[in-house]
């Protein structure tokens, strides 16, 4: 009953894995992959040379830095302020209504977002509404609010469903910790300082690490259904180049290098970001 | 002492104020645009387009609706959605379980070889340039079966089953073993039954993910016959879009506006499934994220 499965495996992940030797070679729709003339670091000495994709680096790095730095946390605090909710009605309406958006998806929100950030959307008669602009204007259609807009929309959809895996590590701690701590006078702010945050820590550095290394793995979809011709040269990033310059456009053997470069580098960073958690808690490591 | 535990009272309070009215704003900040997404698919065109429907529907109408539902191509779109994630569903939990059944018994010859080269799938892969020449010499490329097939198995619910299978008591194996049943019988009559909250959750998460998925579709479908719903509305917001749909020359135009009721429709008919389900999935939340947690 295993042997189906490994047999999958193998075609549908370690194919591909072999496949990747088209980074090295000079491959076209034409050719086997065996067939095709090798030609060594060529690809990859043309990806240092390309603007395209050194453009889309800067937006992959940009967006998912911005991501982390203001998305990171939210889910943290989130969730100690819903842990910290009473039992009842609100509690789970809160709850219920954080997770919603997380199954909208990409093509259904950016079709929502296009409707809010248009000139006559939700955005634009907010901002109208309390006298911040005279005029509406399409935020989509500004390369220079892209980044933000990828930003804040990503956080919107994945926040609450951030709090999930936090609220059901608190779910295990023993409440006499804090009953002790109210007998010894300590405040809901020390309570959270010195019980509820120690006992996050490890599965915060667990998503910091795995957020890390996927710096440059930037959400395909999203940018997708976001991109536009205006404010394409803000929002390409490493993933729909791959996709462009391979699918659309069949150059197959450079996509795949461009693929594999980065690979490469988010398993470095991967591994620097653990040696660093693994040094900040007195060596014990959350993944390896 | 007295005092400070006092001083200790009044801060939980305002502590506790100020949670509240924070989380209030935060679950407002998701409700109001979904709401006005809402409504504004209930607004006549001449009111999308100046913008005056924020929080009930301006001059109401049922026009949008009635513009997607002649539109036979949703129709057949929704069929697809709808074949793709039951069946695609449902053949990935039965392959995961299949799977994990196999890997759950200790004594399997090879067993430690088997679960690393699972194990290997989940953080290694060829990427998306050589999945696609894959999927493509496997002839899998503008056929429905792309939907169902590359997607069977992922070794992460096999593990989640594999933790499942092994709170199976042995006892019940064995007697069942007594009685003359293959691997097979037990698999199907004992283990499947016993599991069905793991079942349960992964074939609803998996089902959501079907009925979301767009980029299978974009990536090896071109025939339109064969697009989901989530590729039909991709197409029409990327229609708009490059159109210059929101120009301030056409924004005026009815043609252009009654669109965006149609888009934002549209939009609606597809995610009513989710919201249907919705209260089902919530239950295997938690549940579902601690055996994932477990793994990690």
């Amino acid at each position: 009953m295993v042997l189906p499965g490994i047999a999958f495996m193998f075609v549908f992940t370690y194919i591909p894995i072999y496949g990747l030797v088209i980074a090295f070679k000079h491959y076209t729709i034409t050719d086997t992959i065996n067939g095709a003339p090798w030609v060594g670091l060529e690809n990859f000495k043309i990806i240092l040379g390309d603007k395209y994709f050194m453009q889309a680096v800067i937006n992959t790095l940009g967006i998912s830095l911005l991501k982390l730095l203001l998305g990171f946390f939210i889910p943290v605090v989130l969730a100690i302020m819903i842990y910290e909710l009473k039992d009842g009605p609100f509690k789970k309406l809160v709850q219920t209504i954080s997770y919603l958006p997380h199954f909208l998806s990409w093509i259904i929100l950016g079709g929502m977002m296009i409707s809010w950030l248009s000139t006559t959307g939700l955005m634009n008669q907010m901002l109208s509404g309390l006298g911040l602009i005279q005029q509406g204007s399409n935020h989509l259609l500004s390369a220079n609010k892209y980044w933000m807009i990828a930003v804040l929309s990503d956080i919107w959809k994945e926040a609450g469903w951030g709090t999930i895996l936090y609220l059901a590590t608190m779910s295990k701690i023993d409440p006499t910790y804090y009953e002790a701590a109210r007998i010894d006078g300590a405040n809901k702010w020390t309570q959270i300082k010195k019980i509820t945050l120690p006992f996050l820590m490890p599965i915060i550095s667990l998503n910091l690490i795995l957020n890390v290394s996927n710096l440059l793995g930037s959400n395909l979809d999203q940018t997708l259904v976001l991109m536009n011709s205006q404010n394409s040269a803000r929002s390409e990033v490493i993933n729909s180049y791959v996709y462009r310059m391979g699918l659309t456009q069949g150059d197959f053997s450079y996509a795949t290098a461009v693929g594999l470069g980065i690979s490469l580098i988010s398993v470095i960073l991967l591994l620097i970001t653990n040696t660093v958690t693994k040094k900040m808690n007195d060596g014990e490591s959350v993944i390896f | 002492m007295k005092k400070k535990t006092g001083k200790t009272v009044k801060e939980n309070k305002t502590f506790n104020i100020l949670n509240i009215v924070v989380l209030l704003a935060f679950t407002l900040i998701i409700v109001v645009p979904i709401w006005n997404v809402v409504v504004s698919s209930f607004s006549s065109s001449t009111a999308l387009a100046s913008g005056s429907s924020t929080l009930w529907p301006k001059e109401f109408t049922l026009q949008n609706y009635q513009k997607v539902f002649a539109d036979s191509s949703i129709w057949r779109a929704f069929g697809i959605s709808v074949a793709k994630t039951v069946l695609g569903a449902l053949t990935h939990v039965f392959f995961c379980a299949m799977v994990a059944y196999g890997l759950s018994k200790r004594k399997l010859v090879g067993r430690g070889f088997y679960t690393t080269f699972g194990v290997i799938t989940l953080y290694f892969g060829g990427g998306m340039i050589p999945y696609y020449l894959l999927i493509r010499s496997l002839g899998l490329l503008d056929s429905f079966w792309v939907y169902i097939i590359p997607g069977m198995l992922s070794y992460y619910d096999v593990i989640i089953l594999m933790n499942f299978f092994r709170d199976v008591p042995a006892s019940l194996e064995e007697s069942a073993k007594i009685d003359g049943a293959g691997d097979w019988t037990i698999f199907t009559k004992i283990f499947l039954p016993l599991s069905k909250p793991a079942l349960a959750t992964i074939t609803l998460f998996n089902g959501v993910a079907q009925w979301n998925d767009f980029m299978t579709a974009k990536m090896f479908i071109t025939d339109q016959n064969l697009y989901p719903l989530q590729m039909k509305i991709y197409e029409i917001i990327v229609q708009s879009q490059t159109k210059g749909f929101d120009n301030a020359a056409l924004a005026n135009s009815v043609v252009q506006s009654s669109s965006k009721g149609v888009q934002l429709a549209t939009i609606i008919i597809t995610t009513v499934p989710i919201l249907i389900i919705y209260p089902l999935l919530q239950r295997y939340f938690i549940g579902g994220m601690m055996v994932g947690a477990v793994k990690e």
